[in-house]
């Protein structure tokens, strides 16, 4: 039951993602991100990382990717290929020479795993206890970097977004 | 799982949806008869049928005639629309909305034959993340709706809407934070139990006496994002005709009003849930009243029951009508002031509150 739900689950968020990148209309190629996101949220729910799961869905699914869609709409992006002629092509090649290193390395990596049983997990795992627990014990060092990273982050949007003052004669 | 736990799980689902369908509808009339009493008007009054009702109840009219108009009127898909996406927007509007109340409880344990029924879809653990996670999709809908018509009205509302919800949902999410904290758990049922202590024998211990800040924030942050009166710049009728569902007729058209009034409902779900007690009576324990004095009044588990839902119940409708008050009695807000209160009074107050009661906590040890 499990194990053909998450095959299920997993199956169709390999097609969402390949209709992100496959999809030419990106208003639509928006959307497959978005229920890839939320898909990956179900297979989280799987694994019982509800907490993990809940909070995909509130940043990626619900906020970052409405903001996707927002600068989409008010740029009013259709079918249209921005790059073209001889750099279109140079692009796709190093694409590929991208992807397929990628591929490669992928490859390694699962011939190298063990793949055993992880057992079953423990009673409150990926509940919002423990992630706060290992979260703020663990690694609290990376937690409060990372917040002010995004403060950084935050403070320079509303500089960049303030309006234009004039320049004052001096 | 056995038949019968799938048959109670699938009955709760199925209690919960009516309740949130029928109290929009209920809602509805309210809103045309108490609209009506507010601005001195009659309201809805010209249905009977075949002329053999005693009396012209507006409630056939808002009930039966109108769901049985949108039904049959004609579904008009704008040229140049995007045809899925313009199909797909008022399913994505009313879904999220319907599976947050999942989580919501709406009784304590009800002991039946045997079997300990928790009421309460879901018994989620994190289930305020949850509620947040599906509140935060419904913004599809608008979005998709107001992009798909291919019309400038459309796409304006939806994009007054998107700016409106996200941000709000900020201020919404930081005010629970607070609730949360006084609490100190995410499971929904657990809050409500822990309300069902009283003040000196006698006044509720409801959130909203522990977190009044909370609450306002909340409240406010809760009618921005059904886009209501005084928040309903996305639609805004003087301005975009109708906003994101200018383009939709029909069933689709009232499936995004449908939308509308099950959101109202959530919010109120939430706050009752959450600062007025829930499903809690006061002076109610589970074998009836204790009156202050020490007098018992014994009452069978059914009646506890019975009364809890019906205190749920009551405390979720006397909210949506406290919504509808404020609907009819203020003006419309400019977009430039909507953007201030949401990102300037209320994200800071809820911050503040967050700071003051993570202090209390601390100091309380």
């Amino acid at each position: 039951m499990g194990a053909a739900l998450f095959l299920l689950v997993a199956a169709l968020t390999v097609v969402a993602a390949l209709g992100v990148i496959l999809h030419p209309n990106p208003v639509k190629s928006a959307l497959f991100l978005v229920v890839t996101l939320f898909l990956l949220a179900a297979v989280f729910v799987l694994l019982e990382a509800h907490m993990i799961a809940a909070l995909q869905i509130i940043v990626y699914a619900g906020a970052i990717m409405v903001l996707f869609l927002f600068v989409i709409m008010l740029l009013n992006l259709r079918n249209d290929d921005p790059e073209r002629g001889r750099r279109r092509y140079v692009l796709r090649g190093l694409a590929w020479i991208g992807g397929v290193a990628l591929a490669i390395e992928l490859a390694l990596l699962v011939r190298g795993a063990s793949v055993g049983s992880a057992g079953s997990a423990p009673a409150g795992y990926g509940g919002a206890a423990a992630v706060a627990r290992s979260l703020y014990t663990d690694f609290l060092l990376p937690f409060e970097l990372t917040s002010i990273l995004l403060l950084a982050a935050v403070v320079g949007a509303v500089v960049l977004a303030q309006k234009q003052r004039r320049p004052t004669l001096s | 799982m056995g038949l019968i736990e799938v048959g109670i799980a699938g009955a709760k689902a199925f209690a919960v949806l009516m309740l949130v369908l029928h109290m929009s509808a209920v809602l509805l009339w309210v809103e045309r008869k108490g609209s009506a009493l507010i601005q001195d008007r009659i309201g809805a009054n010209r249905a009977n049928i075949f002329g053999v009702m005693p009396v012209n109840l507006g409630l056939i009219n808002t009930l039966v005639a109108d769901p049985l108009k949108l039904l049959t009127k004609e579904d008009v898909v704008p040229a140049g629309a995007d045809k899925l996406l313009h199909f797909l927007a008022p399913f994505l509007a009313v879904f999220p909305v319907m599976v947050t109340f999942a989580a919501i409880p709406f009784g304590d344990q009800l002991v039946i034959g045997g079997h300990t029924i928790n009421l309460q879809v879901a018994g989620l653990d994190i289930g305020i993340l949850y509620v947040l996670a599906m509140s935060s999709l419904a913004v599809y809908g608008v979005v998709l709706g107001g992009w798909a018509s291919n019309s400038r009205w459309a796409l304006l509302g939806a994009i007054r809407g998107s700016a409106q919800m996200i941000s709000y949902e900020i201020a919404m999410g930081l005010a629970l934070i607070g609730a949360v904290m006084t609490f100190g758990t995410l499971d929904m049922q657990a809050i409500a139990r822990a309300q069902g202590h009283h003040f000196f024998g006698l006044i509720p211990a409801w959130g909203v006496f522990y977190q009044p800040l909370a609450f306002l924030v909340f409240l406010i942050a809760g009618i921005a994002e059904t886009k209501r009166v005084p928040f309903d710049l996305p639609e805004g009728e003087s301005e975009l005709i109708s906003g994101y569902f200018t383009e939709y007729s029909g069933m689709k058209q009232a499936a995004f009003m449908l939308s509308d009034f099950a959101e109202s409902v959530v919010v109120a779900g939430l706050a009752t849930t959450l600062f007025f007690g829930a499903w809690q009576v006061p002076l109610l324990f589970r074998d009836g009243f204790h009156l202050p004095g020490g007098a018992i009044v014994a009452l069978p588990h059914l009646a506890v029951v019975g009364l809890q839902i019906a205190s749920f119940t009551v405390k979720v409708f006397a909210l949506c009508v406290f919504q509808i008050l404020v609907r009819w009695t203020l003006p419309r807000y400019r977009y430039d002031q909507v953007m201030d209160l949401g990102w300037k009074y209320l994200l800071p107050l809820a911050l503040a509150n967050m700071l003051v009661t993570g202090i209390v906590i601390v100091l309380l040890g």
